[in-house]
């Protein structure tokens, strides 16, 4: 199993200065797998992903992408090899037009699939508003770039922290119902949502993180809801 | 009349060479919220190093620049990887420490290396050149000249600013850093272009300071007050704004020592504090967005 992985997160320990935010985390990415991470508000979600994009290092345990160990990589090189987050909030460039902020998604220089062109075909509105300063962009449409903006890198690894967070559930579903196209080319995701139910829906597999650790992990359509309340909660 | 129009021409002159002594300064703290005290020194090690170039290969100090700004560029660039880069953080006292013990030692080491007797770089004819526009009114090539190339580093570091990859660079790094790196920048290698470029507008802010004055190793600080000024009349993230800063600072100082000359810095500091009690952001800040 571990031999055709694409991404292996290999038991690591993740520190914010003396705070455990992670033990003994592990996680598997096939090619072409969606995976979701779910877990209550500060179980340690968004530091697994930042970790993984290498902004944050795990103190124990490795982590191995293409056979390759990133644990110690700096982010500007994780997205070369073919990793990119969509941050959690959104966070585009402010002094950024729409169109900037997606051209500095490709800076990193990748070849594949993504072009503005195509980008603007996935979400014609933002080709509609692409002169306009990131922040004149209402908050889906703001999400939307943020996607854009990290699939420009052209990744093999795609991580989304929290894609509905602060958007109206009409907007969620429009975005969610892009994902087949997005993943049509072959890439990985890994989405971490508080959404359980769109979680489960876009995932076929599934990762529950309770207090920093691993508390359920298995195929989506094999878990039962009680299974899934007991691990989120830890009743 | 014509009297005051040829102040005023005069002080709009010496505001580009003001400009250049703020771009620089502004440039880093709008990439990096770095303040960098040592600038004003830095400004006074390009016109020494001009010195030493035009006087080991016996070029005149404008195409001294042909050396000189790459030769600053590239001190910036190892400046702020090496010891700028360490000092940055979410504290802003580390870089302002570290800057003003930086401008102590430029000033000593100049010290040492020239003494502190004055220098002046010499440009043969072209100091000496005027044009007579008008009755009473002369305009000095070399002014001239200093504005010209002061307008054309401002209009380039625009368009570097907001038409090329690097500048995207630039401003992508100064909002949000973390996701800068996501991007595939390496913020490390983006603070020290910014330094580097910013050193390079200080090596041709140098050279036309020392051939417009006598200079020595202790006139730094003075410099780096004019380019504060002039940032903050102008308003920070505005290039034009930077030029016009300066120019006003020019101005006002043109205007002082016309009615009295122990009033020219005066009358620049005067105008300065006026315009930070009436418009704190500066007559144009950048619009936001």
């Amino acid at each position: 199993m571990r031999d055709d992985a694409l991404l292996q997160v290999d038991a690591i320990d993740v520190f914010y200065g003396d705070f455990q935010a992670l033990f003994d985390v592990s996680l598997t990415v096939k090619p072409g797998q969606v995976v979701a991470v779910i877990g209550a508000n500060g179980a340690g979600k968004s530091t697994l992903l930042r970790t993984i994009a290498g902004l944050m290092h795990p103190r124990a345990g490795d982590i191995q992408f293409v056979g390759a160990g990133i644990g110690r990589a700096p982010a500007y090189d994780v997205v070369k090899s073919g990793i990119a987050l969509v941050p959690e909030g959104r966070r585009l460039f402010q002094s950024l037009s729409v169109e900037e902020n997606l051209k500095i998604g490709g800076q990193s220089g990748r070849p594949g699939p993504w072009s503005l062109d195509r980008i603007y075909q996935l979400f014609p509105v933002l080709s509609e508003r692409r002169h306009l300063p990131a922040t004149a962009l209402s908050g889906g449409q703001q999400q939307m770039a943020a996607i854009g903006r990290a699939l420009m890198s052209n990744p093999k690894l795609l991580l989304c922290d929290e894609i509905s967070l602060g958007l109206a559930p009409i907007i969620v579903r429009d975005i969610y119902a892009q994902l087949p196209a997005i993943v049509g080319d072959g890439m990985s995701l890994i989405i971490v949502e508080q959404d359980i139910a769109q979680a489960l829906k876009a995932a076929s597999q599934v990762y529950c993180l309770q207090e920093g650790r691993i508390a359920l992990q298995g195929a989506a359509h094999e878990l039962t809801r009680d299974a899934i309340s007991a691990a989120y909660f830890g009743v | 009349m014509t009297e005051w129009l040829n102040v005023i021409l005069q002080g709009v002159l010496i505001g580009g060479l003001y400009a250049m002594f703020a771009a620089g300064l502004s440039l880093i703290f709008g990439v990096m919220r770095l303040v960098n005290i040592a600038h004003g020194d830095l400004i006074v090690l390009a016109a020494y190093v001009a010195l030493t170039v035009t006087e080991a290969m016996g070029i005149g100090p404008l195409t001294s620049l042909i050396l000189v700004v790459p030769a600053m560029a590239l001190i910036g660039y190892a400046l702020q990887r090496l010891l700028l880069n360490r000092t940055l953080g979410d504290d802003l006292l580390p870089p302002l420490l570290v800057t003003f013990g930086l401008s102590i030692i430029i000033q000593n080491g100049l010290l040492e290396l020239f003494t502190a007797d004055s220098q002046k770089l010499k440009a043969g004819a072209v100091e000496i050149m005027t044009y007579h526009l008008a009755p009473g009114i002369w305009i000095g090539l070399l002014p001239l000249i200093q504005f010209i190339v002061a307008v054309a580093v401002i209009a380039g570091l625009q368009v570097l600013f907001y038409r090329t990859a690097l500048g995207r660079a630039f401003r992508a790094t100064s909002d949000d850093q973390s996701v800068a790196q996501l991007m595939g920048l390496d913020t490390r290698h983006v603070f020290a272009m910014a330094m580097a470029l910013s050193l390079a507008v200080i090596a041709i802010a140098g050279v036309f300071l020392a051939v417009r004055s006598n200079f020595d190793p202790s006139i730094g600080p003075a410099r780096l007050i004019f380019g504060f000024e002039a940032v903050i009349i102008g308003g920070l993230g505005s290039m034009w704004g930077t030029l016009a800063g300066g120019i006003i600072l020019g101005v006002s100082q043109a205007i002082g020592a016309q009615i009295d000359p122990g009033w020219q810095l005066l009358a620049g500091h005067i105008v300065f504090l006026a315009i930070l009690a009436v418009r704190p952001q500066g007559l144009f800040p950048k619009v936001s967005g």
